[in-house]
């Protein structure tokens, strides 16, 4: 049950979008949300969302993907949406009830609000749905590689993060198995009272974080049997280059960042 | 021919964690050569320091006594690290707590980026140190889709891939089913036969042993017996003595010499076994 669980949300595919070089996608995916953030009316949103669908379309991935996406932050942009709603005290009121006062203004806001919202979550989803975990790490461990000079420990952030990503799925294989077992001798881990639950848990989660000590310990110990001295003078298998491609998509991205400016300034 | 592996008169010892600090002596005086090419079994029983001795061989452990000296580097020497663990590349147990990428490719790399080696060289040696344990078609694939056999391939193929003269496995195939063990046992041995590569086979599984050059036993700390398998396995008592099985067969041999027959104790394959009987009822 527990092997549902994906990890990142890759959606693999060999569209434009998905071959794009993952340091390119993340620096547009940055420029695109200042896009989205830079335009103060709805022609700038506009142009945003032509953007926004462009890419989607060009991914290929299907539409429903992108919904999926929106979905677990629903509650938060009904609050969002009510906040704006209710707590807007500029404008012509629409309507007035006892404590509670809706301007014109309000409404604009929220409805403004949550589509900028909604094209922010669907955008940084096509960044995730298009590159791998293994491969956005990578990007990141590159782009960030400039900070090294200042001593931030680059290499050994992303190093951490893909060990986690190779782990996730053999600690859940192990996770499965322990649950089994304490279910075998009787722990009740499905039902009961959320505090029996929540004790019973840890007869889960000990063994599990010994296992993944003694994990840690043995993958330490051949990694240095490997050679492994930290980031200084490693070379790479994977090599990112960058293709036209990638420039022409940072140009596109870079002209509709500056239409956006222009826009807000104009209107 | 020369050896690759030289230890003389080591003595490991740790200090216990409890208040006393006694020092606990795992190792006692170990003398061993190990000719370049050969394919030697250490056999023993749980806790007798094989996995201590192994872990001496490409200086995880530094020898509390002695020395240690593999290709003419002594494990002791800290500027040649590198080359000595490059030299002497190691294999656990553990299949998964010794895969370090999600892809199978770049795990294979690993070694390799660590040394710097230039991207060409790296994607030669890669390819063929995958095609050398048949897992070439594997290579984009994320380790945790692959069986346990399959994943204990590309661990060797990943100490492979450092073109190392000697390789030594620390019970490679003790999580292992079956079909996974012949996998990594045939994969071992042909890495032996065909690229002449030193193997140090550490394992309790007797008929593991049965097929190396040599067969070396350690008990308590000490190397008790170090000769071809026929000769170590004839003493069937004396392994017996210190807790170790030997193979089906040749205690087969053992029980029917007991009983009067005239049968070779040296005896360790089922052929051989088979062959000897027959030569009993003939005669």
């Amino acid at each position: 049950m527990l092997r549902d669980i994906t990890i990142g949300q890759y959606f693999p595919g060999d569209s434009v979008i998905h071959r794009l070089d993952p340091r390119f996608k993340i620096v547009i995916t940055i420029l695109y949300i200042v896009m989205l953030f830079s335009g103060g009316n709805y022609l700038c949103l506009a142009v945003g969302a032509v953007f926004t669908i462009g890419a989607i379309l060009l991914s290929k991935i299907p539409l429903k993907m992108f919904v999926k996406s929106v979905k677990p932050l629903f509650i938060f942009l009904l609050i969002t949406a009510f906040i704006n709603l209710f707590f807007m005290s500029r404008g012509n009121v629409l309507l007035h009830w006892k404590f509670i006062k809706i301007t014109d203004e309000g409404v604009n806001t929220s409805v403004f609000m949550v589509v900028r919202i909604v094209l922010l979550i669907m955008g940084s989803s096509l960044l995730t749905y298009t590159t791998s975990p293994i491969t956005l790490t990578d990007a990141i461990e590159r782009l960030l590689s400039p900070l090294r000079k200042i001593k931030f420990p680059v290499h050994e952030l992303a190093m951490m993060m893909s060990i986690a990503l190779r782990f996730i799925p053999t600690l859940i294989e192990e996770t499965d198995k322990i649950m089994s077992a304490q279910k075998a001798r009787g722990a009740e881990i499905d039902t009961g009272s959320f505090t029996t639950r929540a004790k019973n848990l840890i007869s889960i989660l000990v063994p599990l974080f010994i296992s993944a000590f003694r994990r840690a310990d043995e993958l330490a110990t051949a990694m240095e049997c490997r050679c492994y001295h930290g980031g200084e003078g490693r070379t790479r298998l994977r090599q990112l280059k960058s293709a036209p491609r990638d420039y022409i998509a940072l140009g596109v991205t870079v002209l509709f960042l500056a239409g956006v400016i222009v826009l807000g300034r104009l209107f | 021919m020369d050896n690759i592996i030289e230890i003389k008169g080591l003595h490991f010892s740790y200090e216990t964690d409890d208040e006393e600090k006694k020092p606990v002596e795992v190792l006692k005086g170990i003398d061993l050569d190990i000719k370049q090419g050969e394919f030697v079994a250490v056999l023993g029983h749980n806790g007798c320091g094989k996995s201590t001795l192994a872990k001496h061989l490409n200086a995880i452990l530094l020898p509390t006594e002695g020395t240690v000296t593999v290709d003419g580097i002594d494990t002791k020497d800290g500027e040649r690290l590198f080359d000595l663990r490059q030299c002497a590349g190691m294999v656990f147990q553990n299949p998964d707590n010794q895969i370090v990428s999600s892809i199978v490719e770049e795990d294979v790399a690993f070694a390799l980026e660590n040394l710097g080696v230039p991207y060409e060289e790296m994607r030669r040696r890669v390819d063929d140190s995958l095609k050398a344990v048949g897992m070439y078609e594997y290579r984009l694939h994320s380790p945790s889709q692959l069986s346990g056999g399959q994943k204990q391939r590309v661990a060797i193929a990943g100490i492979i891939a450092m073109e190392p003269k000697c390789i030594i496995l620390d019970e490679p195939t003790a999580m292992l089913d079956p079909q996974g063990r012949k996998e990594v046992l045939a994969t071992i041995h042909r890495m032996n036969r065909e690229k002449g590569i030193t193997i140090v086979l550490i394992t309790h599984y007797m008929d593991e042993a049965a097929d190396c050059d040599r067969v070396v036993v350690m008990d308590k700390g000490e190397v008790v017996r170090d000769d071809v398998p026929e000769k170590v396995f004839s003493q069937v008592d004396k392994l017996k003595a210190i807790g170790l099985d030997v193979p089906q067969v040749t205690e087969l041999a053992w029980e029917l010499r007991k009983a009067g027959c005239d049968i070779s104790p040296e005896i360790i394959t089922e052929e051989e076994c088979a062959a000897a009987i027959e030569r009993l009822f003939a005669g």
